[in-house]
């Protein structure tokens, strides 16, 4: 016995792995599976896609450009001034009511917040809390880390200093009585970006932990001043703020500026009838070709409106039924493998 | 000896008493390093603390090493640096820590062997006494003892022995590959020291000598010794690596030691082998660098005009770091330098590695293979050959041992008239021997071999019926040859043959009751059926290959005296007398049945000679045997003479055994369109009688053409009419050939009608081997169906191979089991050694090994195919992953500026090779299996693709390219357009960096692991793991706990809570998976409908096609006869020389091995079956070798 096992001691195992019998299944392109499951998957893409066209087609979107790049425009002259604060008003009729809840949006276009350096232009440590980082602000946010006086900017970087800073307010004018529409800027921001990534200093009042530094450059008001309404809304965790510091992954975006407040006469949402919008205007985007508009939008199961994934679904669920077509028409010609 | 004079010129050598000898040793190196050489080798690389600076160093020569290190050098460059530093250290990391492990595993090994070699002990004359001493410890200078079967542990000037006149005999396989024996012979002066301690240690003598170097044939030294100076030559000179053999001792003179020793001289040339994938991807990798510079330099000019255009006007917002355009495009031209750097995985090398790793384990687990007899599995022995494996076109294998087990059997006979022996009756097939399975009791012999077999006992009746013929036929047998018995023990019978046939019929003749016993130079002794008989001995009348049969003259014990012989048929039939017409007529057709079966045949007569005639012609022989001038002619003349008027007795067959399904897998591989070339250093008959066996010639084929000019004129005129024949429209012209590149001719396949054979003799195979007529023969080979090159030498099989590989596009291999095969096995592309028969040497040089030849079918069809399948697959399925997910960056790039910014999150950019799709891509180039085994075998055209190189080349690579193309737009655009301008159901951000970034790489990690297509339980899993892997480590990466620990380095916290819970990413994901998926198997349907590859046929062909069976056609044209018989035997034997080794005097035993020149080789250099009479299973290195080596014990004539 033993003589045996040592005779056939270099004989391999015998298993499925070391003897390559492992089961395996492999997708077999036989005419009996392709087309009819091409069949299938049209369909069903057919399906997806006129649900979603749907949808995004009952989503109402109402844009407005105030650039005012083109003479005729409200804002206009705001646009070609310098002014800091200037004012101009946006007026628009909706005929049927603009059903709730309806988001308040600004939009940017060309506006590279994708830019490499853009983006890497931020402290996190210093976002995060961390006082070390404010008096030595990481050089990433360069050449916003310090102003001329060599004090550290609190926050620093390109994308905390081009925070949008026009600001809006709604009015309804019924009957000849204008009345505000409250606009609610509580939530806007991502939950986790509120309660986790950006945080104040524990420090109080929250003005102690800024001295020694200085504003952004753009800032009109400090960071620990941004909302007087709220004192909790301020520092890094202005919802505004935090709006803006999740920045955008292509040139065009919209941010969540307000949601309109579903009380009163907007439980329902916008009621038909005349609006004036009242910018202050300071965000300067001509220069680079830029385009700001506000975009009044409500949303669906599938998020805001976007007819193109409802699209791409028809298209490609009718490609895949026509191809399943002219597969048919290809095996009933050439007919391989013969299946006898 | 013009280097020694110059060296004396220079007089800087001193005279150093070493161990009392005086030793003066000339060195071009260091005098005072040549002193202190030790003989202690070392081929490891490195030591504990040389080991990491040396590693890393070689490392990061590697091309590709050397690139990601600059990588992480720009990417500490902040201005440039687009990417975390990370995101390359950890793959370096990783690659390096992984290669550096292997690096250590072997140097490991090499230090553990120089270890065992350098403590190997030999005894070493020091202070007058004979001290153990390691290897390592020998110094140049020293005096060592060698004993029997030692090898020699340095290079040595040999100074005494225990043989006479100073020989000794040594093996020098490990050098040159040689196993026959070898003579080296001190000098006299030396000689006289003999064992004689004290006088060795008072041994005074100055040696001068060549400076090391690597000529294993030649040395020039001088020894001063007591006022005289003795010439040195290689015959006095032991060599590091040989054997000492059947010499009890002897002494030597440390002459070399250590790294100066010629075997280690030797070493370290071998060459790396490189499969044709490797090149393909290193011309492929510098493509793509090319192509990287390319993206790279679009994005730099796109900067620079939106610098230009916009960048300049958005400073409000950005300011710049330079106003200058071009200074900016500049530096993105590196920052994407380092983005795009990924379609140069730096993983793709050691993911090659590993998966030819992974494919070497299978061959050596293979049970298919493994040869249970031996208890020898195969072995591959390089690991990174295996794709190779799938892609050879021409097989070189070696014929004995290889494709024959170098075992005669005697098998058939016929006697007057009458056929024996198993299927003889041509009513019987092959499938039905029933009648014959029994095999013929020998017990009424008792000098029987036992292990001889024969089937067929009528014949054993016939002897026992004192049948004269048969009697006849056996006695002639048993004394018409020229082997030696050996009797160790009464009755126990060895025999000792110059070639297996004779060893095989002396035993048939042995156990059908003529037993051979003794022999003396006058006389032979044998039992004839139990009755002793001597009979005299009168002449020999010796073999050679123009005459093609020996006799014999004896004087009967009766005193009747008779001649004879034995032969090649159609020499034998010219000298028949007439009255044997008719039994000729009968003899023919089972030569013609014999031949069919691809035996060996020889004739046998016999003729009674008068005695009168026979005084008077031997007095003519003795005359003529003295003559001085054409001693050979006056010799053949006589010959001539007296073999005439012959009685034909009958003939015999022989089996050169084959190797278990030679035959059928030498139809299965070129059923594969492989083409087979035997190269052997046998006779032209034995070589074409095997390809008879082996199905590689066939009666059926057109023409068999046979190349044996003596010129190179002759040689080209017969090369030139075999091809006219073959194909009569033939370019004449060679000079009509495509030039490649690099101005190398590429000769390409001619088709002809028919199949043709090739059989080219050695000494033609040397004039078609110049360079004026190689292209001519290879140009004839290659139209051939089958080629024998026969009586070839070992350098002849390697040109011949470098021929095939300089002109042929095609892959090689060479399959050979001795040491005369080293060199054809080192020269082609891979090279395989079969294991256990003729010793290590041919294992020890080659890629891969196992015990039988017909394994190599397996080893080709099946996991050479998968092999090469599976590196292809990986290689176009690798290319594809990581273009697909560098073109995403390219694409982006026209949306962000320009500015080098990554699509995806720098952690994922970090673990997609590593984690995320390594594993499912080595499933699938560990699994994939497009056929299984069976069909593999049944189906041996599907090799073909493999030959031609369809599966991976630029063409596909570029195919691959433009799939990635359309995945990466895919993969960009369809996210881009679906998350434009959108918002989550709550109205918060989703359009955002961070979302966008998880979303498409989402989606590229779903796109491209669905895009397997073989799912073993383990691909599976690999796949689903590593799916299941990204969402665990992205929401780890992703969580509040990682981002409070470092928030600086996950800056995604959130981003996968809040994107992955909205219903348009999946419909995303889901579109995009769909969508890369969808074209690959419309275009693979509409292929296979429309034009359906050889793959595609055989996967649609249900019913396998039955082998078969074999028909062997009678022949009716061709000759039987082969053996294998060296010329000059009979003069040996009736010299009395050699018979035992008492008998050997001084004098006439080295003047003859001087006669034979340097080497003491008389089995030929090249004859293939083993001189040294090692038997089949070698696992006994020693083996007790016999009486100089002269004759082979025939231990292994019967199975």
């Amino acid at each position: 016995m033993v003589k045996q096992e040592s005779e056939s001691a270099n004989r391999p195992d015998n298993t499925a792995f070391t003897q390559q019998r492992l089961p395996a299944w492999q997708p077999i392109l036989s005419a009996g599976i392709v087309i009819p499951g091409f069949v299938l998957i049209g369909l069903a893409f057919i399906g997806i896609g006129v649900a979603l066209l749907v949808t995004s087609r009952s989503i109402q979107v109402l844009e407005l450009d105030y650039t005012g790049d083109s003479n005729g425009s409200p804002c206009s002259s705001c646009s070609q001034s310098d002014i800091a604060n200037c004012k101009c008003s946006l007026n628009f009729t909706l005929t049927t009511l603009f059903q709730g809840p309806v988001f308040f949006y600004y939009g940017l276009s060309n506006y590279f917040q994708n830019y490499r350096r853009y983006g890497a232009s931020k402290d996190d440590n210093q976002l995060y809390g961390d006082l070390s980082s404010f008096t030595s602000p990481s050089s990433s946010c360069s050449p916003y880390n310090y102003d001329s006086s060599k004090k550290p900017i609190v926050p620093c970087g390109s994308i905390a200093n081009s925070m949008f800073n026009d600001t809006f307010t709604l009015t309804r004018t019924v009957s000849g009585t204008t009345n505000n529409v409250t606009l609610d800027g509580k939530g806007i921001a991502w939950w986790t970006d509120y309660n986790i990534k950006y945080r104040n200093p524990s420090v109080t009042p929250l003005k102690n932990a800024f001295n020694g530094t200085v504003k952004p450059i753009n800032w009109a008001k400090p960071a620990y001043e941004l909302d007087a309404s709220d004192r909790s809304n301020n520092g890094f965790v202005n919802q505004d703020f935090l709006v803006w510091m999740r920045r955008a992954a292509l040139p065009n975006f919209r941010k969540l500026y307000r949601r309109i407040d579903a009380s009163g006469d907007y439980q329902k949402g916008l009621p038909a009838g005349n609006y004036t919008i009242d910018i202050t205007y300071n965000y300067p985007v001509r220069a680079f070709n830029g385009a700001k508009k506000i975009v009044f939008s409500n949303v669906s199961w599938m998020g805001g409106s976007n007819e193109f994934l409802g699209i791409a679904y028809l298209v490609i669920g009718s490609l895949c039924v026509v191809m399943s077509v002219v597969m048919l028409i290809v095996y009933a010609k050439f007919k391989f493998p013969d299946e006898e | 000896m013009t280097q020694i004079l110059s060296f004396n010129k220079l007089q800087n050598f001193s005279k150093v008493t070493l161990l009392s000898v005086l030793f003066l040793n000339f060195c071009h190196i260091s005098f005072s390093f040549c002193l202190l050489q030790t003989n202690a080798i070392k081929t490891s690389k490195y030591n504990f603390f040389t080991f990491l600076p040396l590693n890393l160093f070689e490392q990061f020569q590697r091309i590709a090493n050397a690139y990601f290190l600059f990588l992480l050098v720009l990417q500490v460059i902040p201005q440039i640096s687009s990417l975390s530093w990370f995101t390359t250290v950890v793959p370096l990391i990783l690659v390096l820590t992984v290669t550096a492990a292997k690096d250590a595993t072997d140097d490991i090994n090499r230090h553990r062997s120089d270890n065992r070699v350098n403590n190997r002990k030999v005894q070493v004359l020091i202070d007058r006494k004979l001290r153990s001493e390691k290897w390592m410890n020998v110094q140049v200078g020293d005096i060592i003892k060698l004993e029997n079967n030692q090898f020699v542990t340095a290079d040595l000037l040999l100074l005494s022995s225990s043989e006479p006149l100073n020989l000794v005999y040594i093996e020098t396989a490990e050098l040159d590959g040689e196993t026959n024996l070898k003579v080296r012979q001190a000098l006299p002066v030396t000689g006289d020291l003999g064992d004689d301690i004290e006088k060795l240690a008072d041994f005074n003598g100055e040696v001068r000598c060549e400076p090391p170097n690597n000529r294993l044939d030649r040395f020039t030294g001088v020894l001063s010794f007591a006022g005289q100076k003795y010439s040195l030559d290689n015959e006095k000179i032991l060599l590091r690596g040989c054997t000492l053999r059947n010499t009890e001792w002897c002494f030597g003179l440390v002459l070399f030691g250590g790294p100066e020793t010629k075997l280690m001289q030797n070493c370290g040339k071998s060459t790396f082998k490189r499969t044709s994938i490797d090149r393909l991807m290193n011309i492929l990798v510098l493509f793509i660098f090319g192509f990287l510079a390319f993206m790279c330099s679009v994005l730099a000019i796109g900067n620079y005009i939106w610098e230009r255009n916009e960048g300049s006007q958005f400073t409000v917002f950005l300011p710049r770091l330079e106003d200058d355009p071009a200074f900016s495009s500049f530096l993105t031209f590196w920052s994407y330098v380092i983005i795009l750097n990924t379609v140069v995985p730096i993983s793709l090398y050691v993911s090659v590695e590993i998966i030819r790793l992974g494919n070497s384990f299978y061959i050596d687990w293979d049970r298919k293979m493994y040869y249970a007899r031996n208890d020898t599995p195969a072995e591959a022995r390089t690991t990174t050959l295996n794709e190779e494996l799938g892609q050879i076109k021409y097989v070189f294998s070696d014929k004995t041992g290889t494709l024959t087990q170098n075992i005669m059997i005697f098998n058939k006979c016929t006697i007057n008239g009458k056929c024996y022996g198993k299927m003889c009756t041509p009513l019987t097939s092959p499938h039905q021997p029933k009648q014959y399975t029994d095999t013929v009791d020998f017990s009424f012999n008792p000098l029987a071999d036992s292990r001889f077999v024969f089937h067929d006992h009528s014949l054993v009746e016939a002897v026992k019926l004192e049948n004269t013929e048969v009697h006849a036929f056996f006695r002639l047998l048993a004394l018409c040859h020229t082997v030696m018995a050996e009797e160790k023990k009464e009755g126990e019978l060895f025999y000792q043959a110059q070639s297996p046939d004779e060893g095989a019929l002396v035993t048939a003749a042995r156990n059908f009751g003529f037993v051979f016993r003794s022999r003396t130079p006058d006389s032979i002794s044998i039992v004839e059926m139990g009755k002793q008989c001597n009979y005299e001995l009168l002449a020999i009348l010796d073999f050679n290959n123009v005459r093609k049969r020996m006799s014999v003259i004896v004087r009967s014990p009766e005193g009747k005296l008779s001649l004879y012989c034995k032969g090649a048929d159609t020499i034998i039939y010219e000298r028949l007398h007439q009255s044997c017409s008719k039994l000729m007529d009968v003899t023919t057709e089972h030569l013609n049945e014999f031949a069919g079966d691809g035996l060996r045949t020889l004739a046998l007569a016999y003729k009674d000679l008068d005695e009168e005639y026979f005084n008077q012609w031997i007095q003519r022989h003795h005359e003529a045997n003295t003559a001085l001038e054409d001693r050979e002619g006056k010799l053949d003349q006589l010959y001539e003479e007296i073999e005439k008027d012959l009685l034909l007795l009958g003939a015999t067959a022989i089996e050169d055994k084959l190797q278990d399904g030679v035959p059928q897998t030498i139809e299965q591989l070129s059923k594969a369109d492989i083409k087979i070339w035997v190269l052997t250093g046998d006779k032209q008959e034995t070589a074409e009688n095997i390809g008879y066996s082996c199905n590689l010639l066939r009666e059926e084929m057109n023409d068999v053409f046979i190349i044996s000019g003596n010129s190179l004129e002759d040689v080209q005129q017969e090369l030139r009419n075999a091809r006219t024949s073959m194909k009569p429209d033939a370019a004449e012209n060679s000079e009509f050939l495509p030039e490649m590149d690099k101005g190398v001719k590429v000769v390409t396949d001619e088709v002809v009608n028919g199949e043709y054979g090739l059989v080219i003799n050695g000494h033609s195979l040397a004039y078609a081997l110049e360079h004026s007529l190689e292209l001519e023969f290879l140009r004839t080979a290659c139209m051939c169906k089958a080629v024998i090159c026969c009586r070839v030498t070992p350098l002849q099989k390697a040109q011949v191979v470098e021929l095939v590989k300089k002109y042929k596009k095609a892959v090689t291999l060479a399959i050979g089991d001795g040491a005369n095969d080293v060199s054809m096995i080192k020269a082609a592309h891979i090279g395989v050694g079969i294991s256990g028969q003729e010793g290590m040497q041919a294992v020890l040089s080659s890629d891969y090994s196992f015990a039988q030849f017909r394994f190599l079918q397996r080893l080709l069809l099946v996991h050479g195919r998968w092999s090469y399948l599976r590196m292809c697959k990986f290689l176009r399925y690798f290319f594809y992953k990581n273009f697909t997910f560098t073109f995403v960056h390219f694409w982006f790039a026209f949306f962000c500026g320009f500015s080098a910014q990554t699509v995806y999150d720098e952690w994922f950019i970090t673990l997609y090779n590593l984690m995320y799709t390594a594993l499912p891509v080595l499933g699938m180039s560990l699994f994939d299996q497009d056929v299984n085994d069976v069909w593999s075998f049944q189906h041996p055209q599907l090799y073909v693709p493999g030959q031609l190189n369809l599966y991976f080349s630029k063409k596909s690579f570029f195919k691959c390219a433009l799939h990635s193309c359309y995945s990466s737009l895919v993969l960009f655009f369809i996210p881009y357009a679906a998350m434009y301008d959108t918002v989550r159901d709550d109205g918060k951000d989703i359009a955002d960096y961070q979302s966008f970034a998880l979303l498409t790489q989402t989606c590229l990690l779903f796109a491209v692991s669905i895009q397997m297509s073989y799912w073993t339980a383990v691909n599976t899993f690999f796949v689903l793991g590593s799916l299941a892997m990204y969402f665990a480590v992205t929401f780890t990466m992703y969580s509040n706990g990682m981002f409070t620990i470092l928030p600086s380095a996950f800056p995604f916290i959130g981003t996968a809570r809040n994107s992955l819970n909205q219903p348009n990413v999946w419909l995303t994901i889901f579109l995009t998976s769909i969508l890369c998926v969808l074209p690959v198997i419309t275009n693979r349907f509409l292929m296979i409908q429309l034009c359906p590859t050889i793959n595609d046929k055989a996967k649609a062909t249900p019913a396998p096609p039955t082998r078969r069976a074999r028909i062997r056609r009678t022949s009716s044209r061709r000759s039987g006869y082969a053996f294998s018989h060296a010329q000059g035997y009979g003069d040996l034997v009736t010299s009395g020389r050699f018979l035992r080794r008492p008998a050997l005097t001084r004098s006439s035993g080295f003047t003859h091995a001087g006669r034979t020149t340097t080497s003491f080789s008389p089995m030929g250099r090249s004859a293939g079956y083993s001189p040294t009479g090692r038997p089949q299973n070698n696992k006994v290195p020693d083996v007790e070798v016999t009486s100089l080596q002269m004759y082979r014990t025939i231990t292994d004539s019967a199975p």
